[in-house]
């Protein structure tokens, strides 16, 4: 039983057909690269994995919570898989630590103690200990970005989603960002990741998926998918971003 | 006949402001409250309680406040509940400015980027708890200035009370004038009154305006 199990989903705007049949199945501990030129639906994809977007057809489960509609399922989903954005989404009324403690706090019901503690340790291990009390404006992107990454692993989900996270950094600061992600897959997290860097796919994930058109148009190996793919669309892009 | 100073005049207005300034105090706190009732309401998933808001909005800001007090207090009365000048004074003033605040508050939740709706749904808060911890706090900042600001609404419409009886400056000012025979004097010192009171309202909206657009700055 695939961690991750995605099948044949769809989902239309309108006219507009963004995900047309699209299935995917991802092992626990598994990193995966999403990659594909930009409306090919691979944003679209991560959203509807932990019910940002809704599906028209098809069915999305993680570790065994469906994708459903009610509050509770959409809640039972969210406990089992994290999400980082682009554009971070701290929450700025709140210092560094709060934001981690927060939804410990309030949806788990955990003891402040206990949230500070694992807040703390959630900090440390982006490397941003000492920042516990700042305020998220007060932080670089790249330290925001690691905070997000703190604060999802603060509700201990079985999978990191991560769509485009480097995208909206100054080029110097987009390393620091990916060696912490780096880290989580050592450490044998699930990883799913809407990407545009290309070296940081090929050396650390265990396979990528090329989307095209709303369709899993390539899935493999990365050394296999960048050496030699197989399709016209793939070359083009490859030969495009590299 | 009887003469009055014009510290009669002043001490009479001043007694009579009393009842403006509680008059507005009541409405800003009950509309406030019942304005939050409204934004939820506004903002809700439910198409019913969603639709009804917006009619009580539409309702409530597209006829004049002075019809809602005649409604309330002679429409009651038909029916032949007797509701005392200060009772319909609190009731219509309330029923309007919780249209207005309730708008205008849903403006300001509406003002918070969907970035934090998005990573609090995330996070696996409710709709409840993401309004308590991440939005509420957020558009508070931004809602005190114009709330303070249509605080000074309310008390200048707490003078269309005068005209069922209550007796606040307004109505005082009338009843001034009908003794003195001084309706220049009289409305002048009323005047001013208002201004006394609505003027530093709106330098301290004004104040918190640069404030927390200062601080949004960053």
């Amino acid at each position: 039983m695939p961690l991750i199990a995605i099948e044949d989903v769809k989902k239309s705007y309108g006219d507009n057909e963004v995900l047309k049949g699209i299935r995917l199945s991802v092992e626990a501990g598994e990193v995966i690269a999403i990659i594909g030129k930009s409306g090919s639906g691979k944003s679209t994809l991560l959203r509807c994995i932990n019910g940002l977007e809704t599906i028209d057809q098809g069915s999305i489960s993680v570790a065994g919570a469906y994708l459903g509609t009610s509050e509770l399922e959409l809640k039972t989903l969210r406990l089992k898989v994290g999400m980082i954005f682009q554009q971070f989404n701290l929450f700025p009324h709140l210092s560094v630590g709060r934001n981690v403690m927060i939804s410990p706090m309030i949806v788990k019901g955990m003891p402040e103690q206990q949230a500070r503690e694992l807040a703390k340790q959630n900090l440390e291990r982006v490397g941003l200990g000492q920042k516990f009390d700042s305020f998220p404006e007060q932080l670089s992107g790249g330290q925001q970005q690691r905070v997000a990454i703190a604060r999802a692993l603060s509700m201990q989900p079985q999978a990191l989603l991560c769509d485009e996270i480097t995208s909206a950094l100054d080029p110097e600061l987009v390393n620091e960002v990916l060696a912490v992600v780096r880290s989580l897959a050592d450490d044998g997290m699930t990883l799913l990741m809407v990407t545009h860097e290309m070296r940081f796919a090929r050396e650390v994930c265990d396979r990528v998926v090329f989307m095209h058109q709303g369709k899993v148009h390539e899935i493999g190996a990365p050394e296999e998918l960048f050496t030699n793919p197989k399709t016209p669309e793939l070359q083009q892009f490859i030969g495009m971003t590299s | 006949m009887i003469s009055f100073s014009l510290w009669d005049i002043i001490r009479n207005l001043l007694l009579a402001a009393r009842w403006t300034v509680l008059l507005s105090l009541a409405t800003f706190v009950l509309g406030g409250a019942v304005g939050m009732l409204v934004l939820f309401a506004r903002m809700s998933k439910r198409n019913f309680l969603r639709h009804g808001a917006k009619l009580y909005i539409e309702l409530f800001q597209g006829t004049p406040l002075l019809m809602q007090l005649f409604l309330i207090f002679f429409g009651l009365a038909l029916f032949g509940l007797e509701v005392p000048a200060w009772l319909a004074a609190g009731l219509a003033l309330t029923l309007w400015s919780a249209s207005f605040l309730g708008e205008i508050w849903r403006g300001c939740v509406e003002a918070i980027p969907r970035g934090q709706w998005e990573a609090s749904s995330v996070l696996a808060m409710g709709h409840l708890q993401q309004m308590r911890h991440i939005i509420l706090p957020q558009a508070l900042r931004i809602a005190i200035a114009p709330t303070v600001g249509f605080g000074v609404q309310v008390i200048k419409g707490t003078a269309v009370t005068s005209i069922i009886g209550f007796v606040e400056l307004s109505k005082a000012g009338t009843v001034i004038t009908n003794a003195t025979f001084m309706p220049f004097t009289v409305f002048a010192a009323v005047g001013f009154f208002y201004f006394a009171l609505c003027w530093p309202l709106s330098k301290y909206s004004q104040f918190l305006e640069r404030k927390f657009n200062a601080a949004h700055r960053h």
